[in-house]
């Protein structure tokens, strides 16, 4: 299990917890499901998609009754996500397989220019560096503030700043090309 | 929210946005899809400790949760299904999911009760939502067979409480086991229906499928 499931999590304003305790468990899946699922489709392609999101919520499913009643579940089940994305293209990292191969397996386009202009967006989006795709993904996809970001990424929201501002300055240059 | 006072993202931003509503319809589909295949998954290799489901009966849509031990909590339909979800989450665990497979036996041995093809639920149970008290009342209301009836006063006393009638009802009222735990055979001395949680409608109807009156 990846680090980062039964740390605390700070309580925020938009904290729905259930009245007096925490939720059903099917109740958060039905709640975050659509962000965890664009989050994850963004980060890893639809392939990897499914494992992902059944990881993210097997791992969540664990942890579950240990997290306190106030605990911001949005940030936290998209702080799971994002360290199964990140295994999931370390270990495409490792398989090591051709670019063109992995397009083709994912049903995704690496030539930016073949789809509609907003694909050739989100394509350009993957190829960003971890940091900045994390960041923008968590920011477009998943809907987070930034606090949430630096939270799901694990750094300082200084730095969630960065990597988002970093991203889409190279995302602009990719549009304008 | 901008990214800052860098407004020059904005129109970056806006075409993020858009290719994130394109398919948001067909994607949120598909995450339907993918939470359904999990929560099966989850029911069968046993990791929640609370699956449940809609059962249909001539009352209406009832809710059935169980756990690994068997049927914990049978709801009429007018009860909250968010209600009772989050009171077995308070009182067992919120590892609570949706999975209609595992509750497949209550719902047959549900639906044959109820087209009077079957006398007796023999469906694990699991009381643990019950008190001390009502676990020995209604393990009383359990001796009463198909067809009979009793009094408050004789499962009062049956429990060890002859002169707890008074609570003999309410933990009758409070069974969390309505239908299976035949608390509907529970009437008052002379006759008189008494009291059901779910409605005397229903305690009559019950009573009268089974032969009772």
């Amino acid at each position: 299990m990846s680090y980062g499931v039964t740390r605390p999590i700070r309580s925020g304003p938009r904290t729905k917890g259930a009245r007096g305790g925490l939720p059903p468990f099917q109740r958060f899946m039905d709640a975050h499901r659509d962000h965890v699922w664009r989050f994850l489709v963004s980060a890893v392609g639809p392939t990897d998609a499914e494992d992902c999101f059944q990881e993210t919520f097997i791992a969540a499913l664990h942890a579950y009754p240990r997290l306190r009643r106030d605990s911001n579940l949005r940030a936290w089940v998209l702080t799971i996500a994002h360290n199964k994305a990140m295994d999931a293209h370390r270990a495409r990292t490792r398989r090591a397989v051709p670019v063109e191969d992995v397009a083709a397996v994912d049903g995704r386009s690496t030539s930016p220019r073949t789809n509609a202009p907003d694909e050739t967006l989100w394509g350009a989006v993957r190829e960003l560096p971890d940091r900045q795709r994390s960041a923008v993904t968590l920011r477009y996809m998943a809907d987070l503030p930034h606090r949430d970001i630096a939270e799901a990424m694990g750094c300082s929201e200084e730095a969630a700043r960065r990597s988002l501002h970093e991203g889409l300055t190279k995302l602009r240059k990719v549009v304008s090309a | 929210m901008t990214t800052g006072a860098d407004s020059g993202f904005a129109e970056l931003e806006q075409a993020l946005r858009r290719g994130r509503r394109a398919r948001s319809g067909e994607r949120e589909t598909a995450a339907a899809q993918a939470a359904a295949r999990l929560s099966a998954r989850i029911a069968t290799e046993g990791l929640a400790d609370i699956t449940y489901a809609p059962v249909d009966s001539p009352f209406g849509t009832l809710l059935a949760a169980a756990t690994g031990r068997g049927l914990v909590r049978l709801a009429f339909p007018e009860e909250d299904a968010d209600t009772t979800l989050e009171g077995l989450a308070r009182r067992i665990s919120p590892r609570i999911v949706e999975a209609p497979a595992s509750l497949e036996r209550v719902r047959r041995e549900l639906d044959e009760y109820f087209a009077g093809a079957r006398r007796a639920f023999e469906l694990p149970q699991d009381w643990t939502l019950m008190s001390a008290f009502a676990h020995k009342v209604l393990r009383a209301t359990c001796e009463i067979p198909y067809g009979g009836v009793s009094s408050y006063a004789e499962v009062a006393a049956e429990a060890g409480s002859p002169r707890g009638s008074r609570a003999a009802g309410n933990a009758l009222g409070s069974n969390p086991l309505p239908i299976v735990v035949p608390c509907h055979r529970v009437l008052r001395s002379g006759g008189n229906l008494g009291g059901y949680g779910g409605g005397l409608e229903r305690k009559r109807w019950l009573l009268e499928l089974e032969g009772a009156l």
